[in-house]
């Protein structure tokens, strides 16, 4: 049986959605334990998830 | 991936970098460097009134430091100066006091001394009227002859009792 | 009580709601659907025309406010005429020998009766001429460009007049310019050379962040949502890291100091991959989130239409409204991300010494 394409699209923004929320979860955590921090852990936590954003991208338009 | 390339519209695109780049170019010239320019002067301008007013709570601070040990001194030499006056004061009032004590001796003195002599004088005039009366009585007795030893004695008492021992 | 009766009398009306809306002829609602379907399809596009609304009468279609825009054509020679003219693609524009039709956005050359050749997947097959048409998203650029070219160069003027102090509007986007250089261009650039690229990390998050946030007007003009506008912004990107890079940035890319020789080789390709999806991922980025963001807004109004009664409708509104104000925040975020990464970027070609680590 072929899997059709969307669906392998769909399992990759749901990995995409996991690791995002897990980056986003870390550094609310981080910026919790060290508040003073805060500009450092945004930026890092937002290039972080661009990268990842870039390959829900990728597989979005695969299809 | 088709479906975007065949969404790309390639006179879009170049009208988006032509307005991009025109865009660029005028904000920076009329506006970016002006008001970057504007930030830095303004931020270094409050850095230096920070510095300057550092420097100045600093020299206050000196100055401060400064006045407080001039008027330390001035106290200090206040306090001498009142010393010295009061000791310089006790000296005046010893010594005039020493003065006076002898002054005071001396005029005691020389009083006795013109006592002294006074007495002299009086007891050496005392000395001559006592030679004196005793010559009178002597010339009175002598007058009386003699006449009777009851007569001498009564005289001599008379005499004597006229005589007044006060000088 | 009161609230479990209002639970109560929410779920008797919403379960009428949807018994009523799936007894409704299915065939009509298809169709709603679909104009539906085409209407978003169509806003999502860049277009040759301009109007504020539309609606059909007697199956007629009627429009509100319709400008048309000069499409200027490179077919041998250049055209230019009035959009107005093709009648919404009803007619064809005879320029010289040529003959020109609007079909779905497109302009495609054609006989003189318009005649669309498609192919299996019903694309047309026709030739397009060169078209440098000042579309909808064009004419919108421009705007925002002499808009931020007003608005920027008062604020500049207002220092010079106010003892360097801004007035009036300047005093909200002050802060902004100075938060982009104090925590985008410095702590990525580094305090060295962020100097450079200040002009266009400036015009780039406000050019971003006014066009997101006029694609949120009802006007709905959704041009960061557009590819060729986002690879434009990208290209610039690419270009200014790569045409500034020092020995350094080449250095990593084709003989990566501190790994073995063959290390170093394989590192190459993946490298020289790396100089060309970090923009490609920002043009991406861009164009997806404006795109996605208005596909969802835009379907969730077209919900209220296709429930057609009060409880889904105002759910959906209700629901738009929230996405409407989360596409807010994604404006300004999706400017603020493309200003940092191309920043970040920046930082790599200008970056000077490196840990032996890396």
């Amino acid at each position: 049986m072929e899997i059709p394409l969307i669906v392998g699209a769909g399992l990759v923004v749901i990995g995409v959605g996991v690791g995002i929320g897990k980056i986003g979860s870390s550094a609310m955590e981080a910026i919790a334990r060290q508040p003073e921090a805060y500009g450092k852990i945004q930026t890092a936590m937002l290039i972080a998830a661009a990268l990842i954003e870039g390959i829900g991208f990728a597989a979005l338009f695969a299809v | 991936m088709e479906k975007l390339l065949g969404e790309f519209s390639f006179g879009l695109f170049i009208w988006q970098t032509l307005i991009v780049v025109a865009l660029l170019l005028l904000l920076r010239k009329f506006a970016w460097k002006p008001i970057l320019n504007t930030i830095n002067d303004r931020e270094e301008g409050i850095r230096s009134a920070m510095e300057a007013a550092a420097q100045a709570r600093q020299e206050m601070q000196n100055l401060q430091t400064d006045n407080e040990r001039i008027l330390k001194e001035a106290r200090g030499e206040r306090e001498s100066l009142l010393k010295e006056a009061r000791e310089l004061r006790q000296k005046m009032i010893d010594e005039a006091k020493e003065e006076a004590k002898a002054q005071g001796e001396q005029l005691i003195s020389q009083a006795k001394e013109a006592i002294e002599s006074e007495k002299q004088i009086a007891i050496t005039s005392l000395k001559n009227e006592v030679a004196d009366l005793s010559l009178q009585i002597a010339e009175q007795l002598t007058k009386e002859t003699l006449s009777s030893d009851k007569k001498q004695t009564e005289l001599v008492q008379k005499l004597l009792k006229e005589v007044d021992f006060k000088a | 009580m009161k609230r479990t009766l209002l639970v109560l009398f929410t779920l008797s009306l919403a379960s009428n709601a949807f018994a009523s809306s799936t007894s409704k002829e299915g065939e009509k609602k298809g169709s709603l659907k679909d104009e539906i379907k085409a209407y978003v399809q169509h806003h999502l596009k860049d277009s040759h025309d301009f109007y504020l609304g539309s609606y059909k009468e007697a199956g007629k279609k009627h429009y509100v406010g319709y400008i048309g825009l000069p499409v200027i054509l490179w077919d041998n020679g250049l055209h230019y005429f009035s959009s107005a003219k093709f009648k919404h693609g009803k007619a064809v524009v005879q320029k010289g020998s040529n003959y020109y039709k609007l079909y779905h956005g497109k302009i495609y050359i054609t006989d003189a009766d318009g005649s669309i050749v498609y192919d299996a997947d019903h694309h047309p097959t026709n030739e397009k001429p060169l078209d440098l048409s000042m579309t909808k998203s064009v004419i919108t650029m421009l705007l925002t460009a002499l808009f931020m070219f007003f608005l920027f160069r008062s604020l500049a003027r207002s220092y010079g007049t106010n003892g360097n102090i801004a007035k009036g509007i300047g005093r909200f986007f002050e802060p902004i310019i100075i938060y982009i250089r104090d925590d985008i261009a410095i702590p990525n650039i580094g305090e060295k050379h962020h100097g450079r690229y200040m002009s266009f990390l400036l015009t780039v998050f406000f050019f971003i962040w006014f066009l997101n946030l006029l694609g949120l007007t009802p006007l709905g003009i959704n041009v960061t949502g557009n590819i060729a506008v986002t690879f434009g912004l990208a290209l610039i990107t690419f270009l200014l890291t790569n045409l500034t890079a020092n020995k350094n940035y080449w250095a990593h890319i084709f003989w990566m100091p501190g790994v073995p020789v063959l290390m170093k080789i394989a590192l190459i390709p993946i490298e020289l991959l790396g100089v060309v999806i970090k923009p490609f991922s920002l043009l991406i980025r861009l164009y997806a989130n404006m795109q996605a963001g208005h596909i969802v807004l835009m379907s969730l109004i077209g919900l209220m239409f296709i429930f057609n009664n009060w409880l889904g409708s105002s759910l959906s509104f209700a629901l738009a409204f929230s996405i409407s104000i989360i596409e807010l925040l994604v404006a300004l975020l999706q400017a603020y991300i493309f200003t940092m990464l191309s920043a970040l970027y920046f930082g790599f070609a200008v970056e000077e010494h490196h840990d032996e680590a890396h």
